[in-house]
């Protein structure tokens, strides 16, 4: 397998995440279709890593895996305080502040 | 063979060009023990201090380094004449809002900000800490910690840096958001939203610097530049640069990546709203300028177009959806939709000369001041309108708050003038910084949409001001707060700016374009 068919994959699972962040209505699964976009980066930085014989693309990697943990912190706890108080997770049923 | 310590060297780190960081995050990370060990009733003054303390200090260490040009942290930071600018007006506009967190006087409910987070919104528990005294003193940590990664965002020298800082700054505001004491559903709703849009951003932002690093092997700007300079067409460096672009034009909240904005200025506790209006904007701004001018500089063909494109949308949606609204808050943040606009206009006018300054960076610089000041005091004057139920944001209760309060409808009203860049305000003389640097660089098109777009947007304004003074009160209307020490400081310092800047702006102006270099 070439390495093209690492990015082309890469590049597949990021237009999965992000059609199903515009068409899920679960705050979960949509933060979860969210995390699927930053581990196809993942996938994609450590393919040109490996294309251009450097560590860099690895390294970033570690700093992207850092940064998508501390978001899971923050996201959930959003998530869950708006459920405590609604009893749903629905991004639908959020629709207090329109117009 | 390689040694370990031939393989990893300690990169050099000028400690002076990165006081203002050191301080700001070291003044966070203080709050952070604040918040675990003092003693919760001495909490709150503590923490403001330690906040107002560290902004200042950051605000103070960048002036002092005026004129300094660096590249440190192994060329992941450039501190530079338009870095300093740039970080020294997010301190000062950041340590404003420090003191708009403050404020305790305004309300029956004692602060702004929500007694304990983790209570459910509307539980009888929730009622009770209603007008209790206790506050969530977390958010003056997490604004510090904000405003630091701000000041990193506007600094970065590198994709990674600058991504790192986008996370940094973003985070703590996403949850800062939902903290709202009164109303506390929309708040949290408005963070939900701020946050799944936002991580939706960074996610492409991500993808774009991974295809940038596919395309010239580095993240640095400095490579980056010798690359796309090297003349190649290439497919994979244009679609990065287009993906780093929606990522930060999100931030910005630049039409058409502005849906989140409205809803979440409307839910944000005020003093959020304006820290987010006024800082963020600042901030984003930094780093477009600095990813399109240095990393994109010699390629202005790849986003010229693009960026032109963007502006308009921006200035059109701010200007005519803002007539629309009935709510002041979310017409506040339509203006600031348009007013993202009008900053593109001076993004286009890059003008690059040969010694790396350009006209457009000066006048955008000096616009992102000016703005920063109008609408963090327009929204500090929001706070002060109140009826039972906390602040009185819709436009008919604002119905002849000149004759209730006839100083709060003229400082209003100054600031309403100066968003709408009547003469001698501050809001005329960004205007017209930005539009002689878009004409000087040919793009005169984009500046006759822009005053149209200004006379459209002045409408929304004027009739505010229509309202204050000619109509009559309602009986049952909104009363206007004294205002305690901290947003009394905010007014007056947002008041004078916005005057001095209008009628004797020379100053700044040249201070502006001085330090509108960038190293490379």
């Amino acid at each position: 397998m070439s390495l093209t068919h690492y990015l082309v994959l890469a590049a597949i699972l990021f237009t999965i995440g992000a059609v199903g962040v515009l068409v899920r209505r679960n705050a979960i699964v949509v933060f979860m279709c969210v995390e699927l976009m930053l581990n196809s980066v993942n996938l994609t930085l450590v393919t040109f890593a490996r294309a251009n014989g450097t560590v860099d693309g690895q390294i970033m990697a570690f700093f992207v895996m850092v940064v998508a943990a501390a978001e899971v912190v923050v996201g959930l706890a959003i998530i869950m305080s708006i459920y405590r108080t609604r009893r749903s997770a629905s991004v639908d049923d959020a629709n207090l502040l329109k117009y | 063979m390689l040694t370990a310590a031939d393989a990893i060297q300690a990169p050099s780190l000028s400690l002076g060009a990165l006081a203002p960081l050191l301080f700001v995050f070291g003044a966070a990370c203080i709050g952070v023990l604040v918040e675990a060990f003092a003693p919760r009733d001495v909490r709150h003054p503590v923490q403001v201090a330690v906040a107002l303390v560290g902004t200042l200090g950051g605000l103070v260490t960048t002036l002092l380094l005026a004129g300094d040009r660096t590249v440190t942290a192994a060329g992941a930071l450039a501190v530079d004449g338009a870095a300093i600018f740039l970080q020294a007006t997010i301190a000062g506009l950041g340590a404003l809002s420090i003191l708009l967190f403050a404020e305790r006087a305004l309300d029956p409910a004692r602060s702004t900000f929500v007694a304990a987070a983790a209570v459910p919104a509307g539980s009888p528990r929730d009622r009770e800490l209603l007008t209790a005294e206790r506050v969530q003193t977390e958010v003056y940590p997490l604004a510090t910690f904000a405003i630091g990664g701000m000041m990193l965002f506007v600094a970065s020298n590198d994709l990674l840096i600058m991504f790192v800082a986008l996370e940094v700054l973003s985070l703590p505001l996403y949850l800062i958001c939902g903290l709202a004491r009164r109303r506390r559903l929309l708040s949290q709703e408005a963070a939900v939203k701020y946050f799944l849009l936002g991580a939706f951003a960074s996610a492409f932002f991500l993808y774009g610097l991974a295809l940038v690093y596919g395309s010239t092997g580095s993240i640095r700007f400095s490579d980056i530049r010798e690359s796309a300079g090297a003349g190649g067409t290439d497919v994979l460096l244009v679609l990065g640069l287009a993906l780093l672009i929606v990522g930060l034009m999100f931030k910005a909240s630049v039409a058409p990546f502005h849906a989140w904005t409205p809803d979440v200025y409307q839910g944000a506790p005020t003093p959020v709203t304006a820290f987010m209006a006024a800082c963020t904007k600042v901030a984003a701004f930094g780093a477009i300028l600095r990813l399109l001018y240095v990393a994109f500089g010699t390629s202005e063909w790849t986003w010229r177009p693009l960026v032109y494109g963007i502006a308009i949308v921006s200035m059109v949606v701010g200007a005519v959806l803002g007539l629309t609204q009935t709510d002041l808050k979310r017409m506040l943040a339509y203006s600031s939709i348009a007013h993202a606009g009008f900053l593109l206009t001076g993004v286009i006018g890059f003008g690059g000369g040969a010694d790396g300054q350009s006209s457009g960076l000066g006048g955008t610089m000096f616009y992102l001041l000016a703005y920063g000041l109008t609408t963090l005091g327009a929204f500090a004057v929001l706070t002060l309108v109140r009826d039972g139920d906390g602040e009185a944001t819709h436009l008919s209760q604002w119905a002849g708050l000149a004759r209730r309060s006839p100083l709060t409808a003229a400082v209003m009203g100054l600031f309403l003038l100066a968003l709408a860049g009547i003469p001698l305000t501050s809001g005329f003389t960004g205007k017209f910084a930005v539009f002689r640097a878009a004409i000087d660089d040919g793009a005169w098109p984009l500046v006759v949409v822009a005053l149209l777009a200004s006379a459209v947007a002045a409408f929304y304004y004027l009739r505010v001001l229509v309202l204050m003074y000619f109509s009559e009160p309602a009986a049952d209307g909104p009363t206007v707060g004294v205002p305690g020490l901290p947003t009394t400081i905010v007014l007056a310092v947002t008041v004078t700016a916005t005057v001095v800047l209008g009628v004797v702006p020379g100053a700044v102006l040249d201070l502006a374009e001085q330090a509108a270099r960038f190293v490379g």
